[in-house]
């Protein structure tokens, strides 16, 4: 048993690489600030939104569709509600890719994964956004 | 994946209790992780018990008098005993400490617990392989960074300015914060942990730097720097009361500064 493999950390035995150059390895990619900033302004986002959001939701209680459109149709509500969309699924998606860069260690999976994300973010947002467009016009 | 559990060759299996002394009066019972790389076999917990008549206060005197009175196998480093060099890191009843200035009487939940830092690679017993968390410290380049020809007499410094490295150059680099973050954890090959992130910092706010820009596009990085999610297990674990959660959160509003 060597060293490398006492342990849980999976370092690769094989590679004759210096520990340095492992650790410089492809370079700094000059990225991350745009999501960390991002994550920091849709997160206050949301917290001013979900106050209204609340409201509209406990309005919609026990409403028809009819009910509902006549709700939405008001524009500052409508306009409340696809921000907080637009913020949600913006914030969902950086979140799960800090988890899935976190956990996820195969390239390929890792790459996948995040791809999915990327697409599942987007269709929520976008379905919803056509809701409350179709709601609110009265379409 | 993360691993979450350890490869099946470290699993702990069994372990000797070693007998009480037969002249103490009073015993402290330790509980001590042993590895040898030259048996073959899985790791075990040890259980010693320490004459505390005969032994200082500090859980490392304990391992000394271990060592000296039981069995000269027990494998640690140490050096300065007094919390300066940061040698005898280890995890002391589940908490990354110096063994040095942790007493054992503050351990009051049974026998002293102690196992070697967790998630590296483990040399022998406590000797935990720290190649990659000094190759991580070299890498933010440790040194002052200047341009303009050295002076002919000192680089000048006002008061202010030197008081802003104070929380960053005490940094013994033991290890006890990298290795208690479950970041580090998961990520040690890319992220740079809080040790290093805090040297980097401490750099990083140092009046007389010229490579500020430099320093801060090398960190600039989603594995490198962004990996630290404030979990702040670091600042609990420091021995000399530090806070790298906050150094990093330094530099990430320093990058976010130059950018908006």
């Amino acid at each position: 048993m060597s060293v490398r493999e006492s342990h849980g950390s999976p370092r690769p035995a094989s590679s004759m690489r210096t520990p340095l150059g492992r650790v410089r390895h492809l370079g700094a990619s000059h990225s991350g600030t745009s999501d960390f900033w991002r994550q920091r302004v849709t997160a206050v986002a949301l917290t001013v939104l979900i106050v209204p959001v609340i409201v509209v939701v406990m309005m919609l209680l026990g409403r028809n569709q009819a009910g509902a459109a006549q709700i939405l149709g008001s524009w500052p509500i409508a306009i409340i509600m696809l921000l907080f969309v637009i913020a949600s699924a913006w914030h969902m998606k950086i979140g799960m890719q800090v988890v899935i860069e976190d956990y996820v260690h195969n390239e390929k999976l890792k790459l996948a994964t995040i791809m999915a994300n990327n697409f599942f973010s987007a269709a929520v947002a976008l379905a919803s956004i056509y809701a409350i467009l179709k709601l609110s016009s009265g379409v | 994946m993360a691993e979450f559990a350890l490869p099946k060759n470290s699993r702990i299996t069994g372990g000797k209790t070693w007998p009480k002394p037969p002249a103490a009066t009073e015993t402290r019972e330790f509980r001590i992780y042993r590895w040898n790389p030259d048996d073959g076999k899985n790791p075990s917990v040890d259980t010693y018990y320490v004459d505390i008549q005969d032994c200082g206060p500090m859980v490392l005197d304990g391992l000394i008098w271990i060592k000296n009175n039981i069995d000269p196998t027990l494998t640690f480093r140490r050096s300065c005993r007094e919390g300066v060099c940061g040698s005898c890191a280890m995890n002391i009843d589940g908490q990354n400490t110096l063994a040095c200035t942790k007493s054992m009487h503050d351990v009051t939940d049974g026998a002293v617990k102690v196992n070697p830092l967790p998630h590296q690679p483990v040399v022998k017993d406590l000797v935990p392989d720290l190649t990659n968390f000094y190759a991580q410290y070299a890498s933010i380049e440790p040194w002052l960074k200047t341009t303009t020809p050295t002076p002919q007499k000192e680089w000048r410094q006002s008061h202010e300015d030197r008081e802003k490295l104070d929380g960053l150059y005490e940094c013994i680099l033991c290890a006890c914060c990298s290795t208690s973050c479950p970041s580090y954890w998961w990520n040690s090959e890319r992220f740079l942990g809080p040790a290093a992130l805090l040297q980097a910092t401490r750099w990083v706010k140092d009046s007389r730097d010229e490579a500020t820009g430099e320093r801060l596009d090398d960190l600039e990085d989603p594995f490198r720097l962004y990996r630290c999610h404030t979990i702040m297990n670091c600042a609990k674990a420091c021995p000399k009361g530090l806070n790298p959660s906050e150094a990093i959160a330094e530099l990430k509003l320093k990058l976010v500064e130059r950018q908006i």
